[in-house]
Parts: C-alpha cells; sequence; structure tokens
C-alpha cells in the first residue's frame, strides 16, 4: 500500500475512534439539525407544492450550518496538546492528512444525513415527484463539496484567533455555486420538473476543481506558522 | 529500523546566521553554531532567550526569517527521518491509550506492527498493556510516553524540550539514565531546560543562549571566564 493511503487509512481510522470516544461533533451535528428541522416546521406551515419548492434549500442549508460545527472540532482535536506538530515533524505528506480529514468529514455529514432526511421528509411531507435516484449523486457530490472546501477553510482558519467566526466568512461565499447547484437539483427532483443533469455536472464539475485545488495548496497551509 | 552510522564527534549540524522573527518580534538574532554526532548539549537561557525557538527550527516546525539549518546535509524537513522531536506539551491525543497513540505515529514513520511500539513503552518504563486513555496519565507518565513518541523511529538526533517539567525527580533521574545510554549509543541530544543540574554530570556541552543569541559554549555548568567577568 502506498504511504499516501497507508496514512489516509489510519489516520481516518484514529479519527473515528477518537469521535467514537468523544461524540464531540456528530451530537452537536444532531442535535443542531433536529432544531433546525423542528424550528423551520413551526416557522413555515406550506402545503405540499410549496414544500417541494423551498425544501431543497431548507434541507442543504441546515447540512451547511450543522458541517461547519463538524468542521471546527476536526481541526480542534489537533490542536490540544499540539498534536499536529507531531504530524508536520513526521515525513508523513500533508495530503494523507488532507484527505483522511475531508473522508471522516465526509462520513459524518453522510451519517447526518442520512438520520435527518427522512425526518424532513414527514415534516414537510415531501414525496419526489421526479427520478428520485438522482437525489442520491446530489447528496454524495453535494455533501463532497461542502467538506472539502470546509476541511481546508478550517485547517486554514486554524491559528486564527476567532476561527469558529473565521471559517463560515470563508466557506459559505465560496460554496455558494455548489450549494445553489444541490438547491436546485434537489428542487427538480423533489417537484420534477425536468432533469436535475445539468445542475449534477456543475456540482461534479465544481467538486474536481475545489478537490484539486485543495490539494494543491494544503502543504502550504499545514507547514505555514 | 537503525539510526544512521554518524561518525563521532563529525559536525552533523550547521547553523548559519539564523534569523527568525514573528511580526517586530526578533526571536532568533543571527544564531550560528556548529553541533558535533554523538553529544549530549544543554541549551540554557532565561525564559524567552529563544532557546524552543531555536529547537524548534532545528527540528523544521519554524521556518528561518533568513540563514540556514543543515542537518546530516540536508534541510531539516528532508532530514525529518533523522530526527526525533519531543515538545513542552505531549503531542499525544488524550483520547487514546498509550500504545493506540504510538501506533497511529508509528504509521506516520511506515513502521508496521506493534513491536517497536511495544519496546519504545517499555524502554520509556511504562506499561505497554495499560489501556486507560493518555488523559488520565499523570504529568511524569505523560512526559514518558512523548520521550517514547518521539524515539519511536530510532532516529539519530534527538530534540528534547522541557523534559523534565512536572516530573518527580525518581522519574526525572530515570529519563537522564535513558538519555545518556542513548548518546552513548552515538545518538545526538538537544535538551532544552531549567533544570540543568539534573544533566551536570552526564551532558558533554552546556549552550548558553541570551536575546537570541548563542552566547557561551561550556562543558561544565559555570559560565566561561571571559563571560562570568561580565555577568
Amino acid at each position: 500500500m502506498s504511504p499516501l493511503r497507508s496514512i489516509t487509512l489510519a489516520t481516518l481510522t484514529k479519527d473515528i475512534r477518537l469521535e467514537w470516544r468523544s461524540r464531540d461533533a456528530i451530537n452537536s451535528m444532531l442535535f443542531f439539525s433536529l432544531l433546525v428541522v423542528v424550528i423551520f416546521s413551526f416557522s413555515f406551515d406550506p402545503n405540499a407544492e410549496e414544500s417541494r419548492e423551498i425544501a431543497g434549500g431548507l434541507i442543504w442549508v441546515a447540512f451547511l450550518f450543522a458541517a461547519v460545527v463538524a468542521l471546527n472540532q476536526t481541526w480542534a482535536r489537533e490542536l490540544r496538546n499540539q498534536v499536529l506538530e507531531a504530524y508536520r515533524a513526521s515525513p508523513a505528506p500533508a495530503n494523507a492528512l488532507f484527505l483522511a480529514k475531508a473522508l471522516g468529514n465526509f462520513i459524518l455529514v453522510s451519517l447526518l444525513e442520512a438520520v435527518m432526511a427522512p425526518l424532513f421528509m414527514i415534516f414537510y411531507n415531501l414525496r419526489a415527484l421526479g427520478p428520485a435516484w438522482q437525489l442520491i449523486p446530489i447528496a454524495i457530490l453535494g455533501t463532497w463539496a461542502l467538506v472539502v472546501n470546509g476541511t481546508f477553510f478550517a485547517a486554514m482558519s486554524l491559528r486564527t484567533r476567532s476561527r469558529e467566526i473565521m471559517l463560515p466568512l470563508l466557506l459559505f461565499p465560496i460554496s455558494i455555486p455548489a450549494v445553489q447547484s444541490m438547491v436546485e437539483a434537489t428542487r427538480i427532483v423533489l417537484a420534477g420538473d425536468g432533469s436535475a443533469r445539468f445542475w449534477i455536472v456543475l456540482l461534479l464539475t465544481y467538486d474536481v476543481v475545489f478537490t484539486t485545488a485543495c490539494l494543491a495548496l494544503f502543504e502550504t497551509i499545514l507547514q505555514a506558522e | 529500523m537503525s539510526a544512521p552510522e554518524i561518525p563521532a564527534a563529525a559536525s552533523i549540524i550547521t547553523v548559519s546566521n539564523l534569523i527568525k522573527q514573528f511580526g517586530r518580534f526578533v526571536a532568533l538574532r543571527g544564531v550560528t553554531a556548529q553541533f558535533a554526532a554523538g553529544k549530549l548539549y544543554v541549551i540554557l537561557g532565561d525564559n524567552g532567550a529563544g532557546k524552543t525557538t531555536f529547537l524548534r527550527a532545528l527540528a523544521g516546525l519554524a521556518q528561518p526569517t533568513r540563514g540556514e539549518v543543515s542537518i546530516l546535509g540536508k534541510n531539516p524537513r528532508e532530514a525529518c527521518r533523522d530526527v526525533g522531536y519531543m515538545a513542552h506539551p505531549s503531542l499525544l491525543y488524550d483520547e487514546l491509550s498509550g500504545l493506540e497513540n504510538l501506533r497511529y505515529f508509528a504509521r506516520l514513520y511506515d513502521i508496521a506492527g506493534d513491536g517497536r511500539c511495544e519496546q519504545v513503552i517499555r524502554l520509556v518504563r511504562l506499561d505497554p498493556e495499560l489501556t486507560r486513555p493518555v488523559g488520565q496519565y499523570s504529568q511524569g507518565m505523560r512526559q514518558r510516553m512523548s520521550l517514547a513518541r518521539a524515539i519511536l523511529h530510532d532516529p539519530g538526533i534527538l530534540f528534547l524540550d522541557e523534559p523534565f517539567s512536572n516530573v518527580d525527580v525518581r522519574s526525572a533521574r530515570e529519563m537522564v539514565e535513558l538519555l545518556t545510554a542513548m548518546r552513548d549509543a552515538g545518538k545526538t541530544i538537544f535538551v532544552v531546560t531549567h533544570q540543568a543540574s539534573l544533566l551536570e554530570s552526564v551532558a558533554d556541552e552546556f549552550v548558553w543562549m541570551q536575546a537570541g543569541q548563542i552566547v557561551d559554549r561550556t562543558p561544565g555548568l559555570s559560565p566561561s571566564p571571559s563571560r562570568a567577568g561580565t555577568e
């Protein structure tokens, strides 16, 4: 196994073990998104057709905000006891750390989506009128778009004094094209309003471009003081 | 895995006009020095003298603003397999046990299996069977586990920042014995400490730092006569 793959796997396993023992991120994310679902459902009282129009936006905004919680936690545990220094001092490739963190966040946010999506469906009385299978690539590509940039910008804001505020400030503007694609694609599928193919391809392109950029720049971020 | 063969007393670390600035604050002011292989150096100085920054620059964790550091003829990043670094914080995950921590760090150095991890844990006189998370260790145990992490990949050069802080006298003496044995086995060791008396009988050289510069290098704990006169 190549060092990149074996170290990515070792770091991912370690992170999952740490999360399993502390449950820092998953508990906060679940609680936060549950609150969003409940508050939104009390704030709006849409009929079924209106629900299909707005649900895409509500669900992705809830996941975006919840993801920020996980993203901050991922790097916070590397700062305790300055463990990140041990990684920096080692010959391990920087990208292995980045990929492991991004994959870990992807797993966490996907778990959250798996739990929360059915609740959204129930609270908003939703049923897809378009091809429901398209929601799967939308969810996978959309989640990766959120976590890949989120992981990168969380690392970038790691050494800033107010990193909890810094992360959304950096992440949200750059995520606008991805969020718009996710929301539009989800709306099209739920409302049965044609094909979401264009938005899925746009999401895929966004993912490829930003994953490449993050991998190219991460070593500079890791070695920065 | 074994440490690279280093001829005794050959200069393995060369520092040329090393300057490190943090904004307007100059932490290192043109440090120039050479260090020989197989010796135990103790770096001394008041708080803010630049000891930790100097050690971090040698370990490749602080990029010089100007000047150069050469370790075994390579830059510190390239020499990272030959270098072990122990910082003031433990650099360990509190939620994992000692063995789990070392297992992870072993992967970063491409060390397979638990054999080496268990060996270094025993070397620092801890029990590899201990399942307690490191967060529940005493400060002394944490320091020893931190040392185990630093020597896990059997580096030829060790940089240790305050290894004896908050450690009881017995544990500190055991650590000194271990460091002496490692030096005798040919490793080059740098220790930043405020408890220099612990190393007085075993250190080869005391490096005195003041205001970001090396101001003296002495074989014993007393400053050289020329500097003693100025103090």
